[in-house]
Parts: C-alpha cells; sequence; structure tokens
C-alpha cells in the first residue's frame, strides 16, 4: 500500500468520523471544535490507533486552516466597525484584557513554562470563542436583546486585538529578543494601522479589484491573496494569520458577503483539519497530570469571563438578568484559543504538557460555555426565586 | 417617531422604536438578508418575548397591513369635510372571489358607487389603481364612497 493510498483512507476515515460526530454534535447545539480535538486525540500518538500518513497533509492543511479562520474573522468586520468599537468599548476591552489574560499567565508561570507559556497560556484564556457565541445568541434568539451589542463589542476587540497579539506572540516564540521582538511588533502595529486606515479609505476599490463575477475566479483570485499576504506577513515576521485578518478587514461590502459565503464550506474544513492536527499531537497519556489544572483554570477563567460580560454590560445600563446574559455569552473558548496554542506548539518551544492543558481547557470551556449561556439565567431565577413572566 | 439604530458588528443591524409603554419594537437585520420581528418583555425590557423570523414578502406584508389604518386615517381626514363620504380598507383573502382577477371584474364602482383609491401590496402602496391591475390575497384596497356603497362593496369583496 504507497504512502497516498494509506494518507487518503485515513483522511477518508478521520473526516467521515468528524462528519458523524459533527452531526449528533449539531443535534445538542453544539459546537463540533471538542469533537474534532477528541477524533485528533484518538489517532495520534499515543491513540487507539495511529494515523502516520496525515501527518504531511494535516500541517500544511491546518496551516491554511488558520489562514482561513483568520481571513473570515475579517470579512465579519468591516473596519468602520472596529474603529467604532475601539472607541466606544475601550474600557471593556482592557478589562477583559486583564481579568482574562491572568488566570492563564499565572497558571503558565506556577508550572514553570516561563514568560513564553505565560503569553501564549494568557492568549488561549483571553480569547471567546466568537463563533460559539454567535452560534448561542442567534440559537437562543438573543440578537435583539438590548446586551447583545455589549457582547459583540467585547468580542469585536478581542479579535482586533489577536492583530496585536499575534505578532507579539510569534516574536516571542521565535526567540529573537527583547530588541527585535520589539521591531516586529512596531512594524505590525503600524502595518495594522495602516491597513484598518486604507480599508477605511479604500476599501471598496480593493473589493472591487478581489471581486470577480464568476464564482471560480472569484474563488481562485481571494484564495490566491489571502495566502500571498499571509505568507509575506509571515515573512516580515508579522504572522501569517494577521496578514489574512487585515486582508479581510480591508474586503468590505457585498464583496465580503459573498466572499464569505464561498469560502465557507472551505474555512470548515481546513479548520476542522487544523483541530485534529492539534489533537493528533497531543499525546492522551500526558493529559491526566494536567487535567485538574485544566479544570481550575475552566473554573477561574468562566468566573472572570463572566464578570467582564456582567460588568460591560452594567456599564450600558443592562438589568441584572441581562448582565448574567452577557458574561455567560462569553464563557466558551474555542477555535482561536487553539490557533494560539497551535502557532506556540508549532514553535517546538513549550512542553508538550501545554498541548494537554489547552485541548483538555478548550473542551471544557467549549461544552460548558453555551450550557451556561442558555441555563444560567433560568437556574438564577430559580435560585432567587423570580420567575419569568411569559409577557 | 424616533427610530433607533443599533449595528449588531458581525451580524447586521437592529431597528426598533420604543411604544408608549416602554416596549422595544424592532426588526434584526442580519448581513444576508434575513429579518427577524422583535419584540421585548415586559419584566426584563433588555431581553426578547420573540424573535420571529420573517421573509422578504412576510415582512412586507405585515408592513402594509400595519401602514393600512394610518393612509385610511388620512384619507378620511383628506375628505372630512364632505359629509357622507368615507374610507374603508378591506383585505384581500384566498377566500375573495376576486384573487386573482382583475380589479375591473368587481365592477364595484358600477355596481356600489365605491371606489378603491389605492391597493397596498408588500409594503408599496400603488395609487389609484387601472380596472386592469390584479388583485392579489394579501393585498389591501383602500375604498371610499358612501357607508351603503362600502357597505356593498364588503359584500362584493367577502363573497356574500
Amino acid at each position: 500500500m504507497g504512502a497516498t493510498t494509506a494518507t487518503l483512507i485515513e483522511l477518508g476515515v478521520i473526516f467521515l468520523g468528524l462528519g458523524i460526530l459533527g452531526r449528533l454534535a449539531a443535534r445538542f447545539g453544539m459546537s463540533p471544535v471538542p469533537l474534532y480535538l477528541l477524533g485528533g486525540l484518538a489517532f495520534g500518538q499515543g491513540g487507539f490507533i495511529q494515523f502516520h500518513g496525515v501527518a504531511e497533509f494535516g500541517h500544511i492543511a491546518g496551516e491554511i486552516g488558520v489562514v482561513l479562520l483568520l481571513l473570515m474573522l475579517g470579512l465579519e468586520y468591516t473596519a468602520a466597525e472596529l474603529v467604532t468599537g475601539l472607541k466606544q468599548s475601550w474600557q471593556a476591552g482592557l478589562m477583559d484584557l486583564v481579568l482574562n489574560f491572568t488566570p492563564g499567565a499565572l497558571l503558565a508561570y506556577m508550572l514553570g513554562w516561563g514568560p513564553v507559556g505565560a503569553m501564549v497560556l494568557g492568549g488561549v484564556t483571553y480569547i471567546s470563542s466568537s463563533g460559539i457565541a454567535a452560534k448561542v445568541l442567534t440559537d437562543l434568539g438573543r440578537l435583539g436583546n438590548r446586551e447583545t451589542p455589549v457582547v459583540l463589542a467585547v468580542l469585536v476587540l478581542e479579535d482586533l486585538a489577536m492583530a496585536g497579539y499575534l505578532p507579539v506572540m510569534t516574536a516571542v516564540l521565535g526567540g529573537i529578543g527583547l530588541l527585535g521582538g520589539a521591531t516586529t511588533v512596531g512594524i505590525s502595529l503600524l502595518v495594522v494601522t495602516a491597513v484598518l486606515l486604507a480599508a477605511l479609505r479604500f476599501g471598496h476599490r480593493i473589493s472591487a479589484w478581489i471581486h470577480s463575477p464568476e464564482q471560480e475566479t472569484f474563488l481562485l483570485k481571494i484564495i490566491g491573496a489571502a495566502l500571498l499576504v499571509a505568507g509575506l506577513a509571515s515573512a516580515m515576521q508579522v504572522s501569517a494569520a494577521v496578514g489574512a485578518f487585515l486582508l479581510g478587514i480591508a474586503i468590505s461590502g457585498a464583496t465580503a458577503d459573498s466572499a464569505a459565503r464561498l469560502l465557507e464550506p472551505l474555512r470548515d474544513l481546513f479548520a476542522a483539519t487544523f483541530f485534529v492536527v492539534f489533537g493528533l499531537n497531543t499525546d492522551p497519556s500526558t493529559m491526566p497530570p494536567v487535567i485538574g489544572w485544566a479544570v481550575l483554570l475552566a473554573i477561574v477563567t468562566a468566573a472572570t469571563k463572566m464578570a467582564t460580560g456582567a460588568w460591560a454590560a452594567r456599564r450600558a445600563g443592562i438589568g441584572r438578568w441581562g448582565r448574567v446574559r452577557a458574561g455567560t455569552v462569553l464563557i466558551a473558548r474555542g477555535e482561536f484559543s487553539i490557533v494560539v496554542a497551535g502557532l506556540a506548539v508549532a514553535s517546538g518551544v513549550l512542553p508538550e504538557a501545554l498541548n494537554a492543558l489547552v485541548a483538555a481547557y478548550v473542551m471544557l470551556m467549549a461544552v460548558a460555555g453555551p450550557i451556561a449561556a442558555r441555563f444560567a439565567e433560568p437556574a438564577l431565577r430559580r435560585l432567587t426565586r423570580q420567575p419569568e413572566y411569559a409577557g | 417617531m424616533d427610530v433607533q439604530e443599533t449595528p449588531l458588528p458581525g451580524i447586521g443591524i437592529r431597528r426598533e422604536i420604543v411604544l408608549g409603554n416602554g416596549r422595544r419594537v424592532g426588526l434584526v437585520i442580519q448581513r444576508d438578508g434575513q429579518t427577524e420581528l422583535i419584540i421585548s418583555k415586559v419584566d426584563d425590557p433588555d431581553a426578547c418575548l420573540a424573535s420571529i423570523p420573517l421573509s422578504i414578502e412576510e415582512a412586507a406584508t405585515l408592513g402594509s397591513l400595519l401602514g393600512g389604518p394610518q393612509l385610511v386615517a388620512q384619507l378620511a381626514e383628506e375628505h372630512s369635510n364632505l359629509p357622507g363620504v368615507s374610507t374603508r380598507q378591506f383585505l384581500v383573502t384566498d377566500g375573495t372571489p376576486f384573487a386573482g382577477r382583475p380589479l375591473g371584474d368587481t365592477r364595484m364602482r358600477t355596481r356600489t358607487g365605491a371606489s378603491v383609491v389605492a391597493m397596498l401590496r408588500e409594503g408599496q402602496v400603488l395609487p389609484s389603481p387601472s380596472p386592469n391591475d390584479v388583485i392579489e390575497p394579501g393585498d389591501l384596497l383602500v375604498v371610499v364612497g358612501t357607508p351603503d356603497g362600502l357597505d356593498a362593496a364588503a359584500a362584493i369583496l367577502h363573497g356574500s
């Protein structure tokens, strides 16, 4: 059996299995991300069966998955929305960063992973899953709620913070030292600002240039542009993912909408691959020693996210139940926590236990987040004997 | 009326009005055009009692149903100094015998003296429809005439 044959069979088994498991998750309104991680764990090093053939494909496909995840994230927002969000809710954003970056960073120090580990684990606990949050808000019919814009503003700022954070992390992981790090951060901040300004002024021109009446050429143009920008950004040490994110922001209006529709299935495929690869690279036997820490981190960071959302909602004049809802929607961590950890893993600087900790943590949070968002309010109402009126 | 617009980054936009009793009623319009009608709760005004997805056609029809009375009120105001003339609105339903047929087929003016001065369809007002215009279920007809004429018009349109 040739290597290609084995790869095809293994990929087929993995995707088919994920599809079936994902269907099951969808029936319970769950995010599929934890299942993708589980799938990877089962078939990776130290898993039930070891799949060797997918590593090569998985590596590059996972990279493309990250590029597409960030490109789609950029497409979701217009530059104007980001600038407005920054102006109106920077205090909430800062609160979010302080409250949620700290627990991860502290734990990394306690486990002896040093400043690099703190940088990575802080990022993992900081960033909520905008994908899960958006799905929960839609599924629970909360789009019309008053606290929803507050939640979305926090998510927007987190995503914008990623554009600053990822280059810094890439620099730190690359071990290029303080001066080199500062230069990289300087460059990336300049690039981010330049792209935002350019997107505000020339967004429609960039969009018009990318747009194509035929789906096929449109797809090729946008993927080509994304990979090229990501590659160039990576060559400048700015992190490929940020390049893709900025391109997504620069594309706006109708072009962004149709690009998002066109790219969605591809993003789902490649991002799933990325999550599986993360699972594949995690040895399940490294998990038991860190599971306690993962649970503790989950409890602490659920509380800190809850506090962030409630605080931001309160500032916006939202009542107590709205604050509970705003806080709980933000609890879920998912795709971007894995992106952060995945980049760290790829550099090979950090111990394997970090992989295991993050995998366990994200699986917990991606499942617990939506459950908390759904049941926290009714449970608290029952506890405080304030039933909900139908009117 | 003050319509509040709230951008929902990554999702779309919310447009709503605050009613006299404090409730918020409005729409969430998602990027892909999907529209939801939202109504806030009384005990928790931050939350929504319901968010009901509407197709473009459903939203437009609901809009014309809501807008109809205002048009009638305006017309009534305009001929308030003409005693004996009134305005009434009639909804064309599936059960209306003339649904799907030209307005001229009802021979309303000949039979009752009342005339159809406007037709509301999917949020659009068609002023002075011609006899060739086809009436469809969901249309709202604004009819002007004497009270007796309007009763007769009702009988024709409701098939009794």
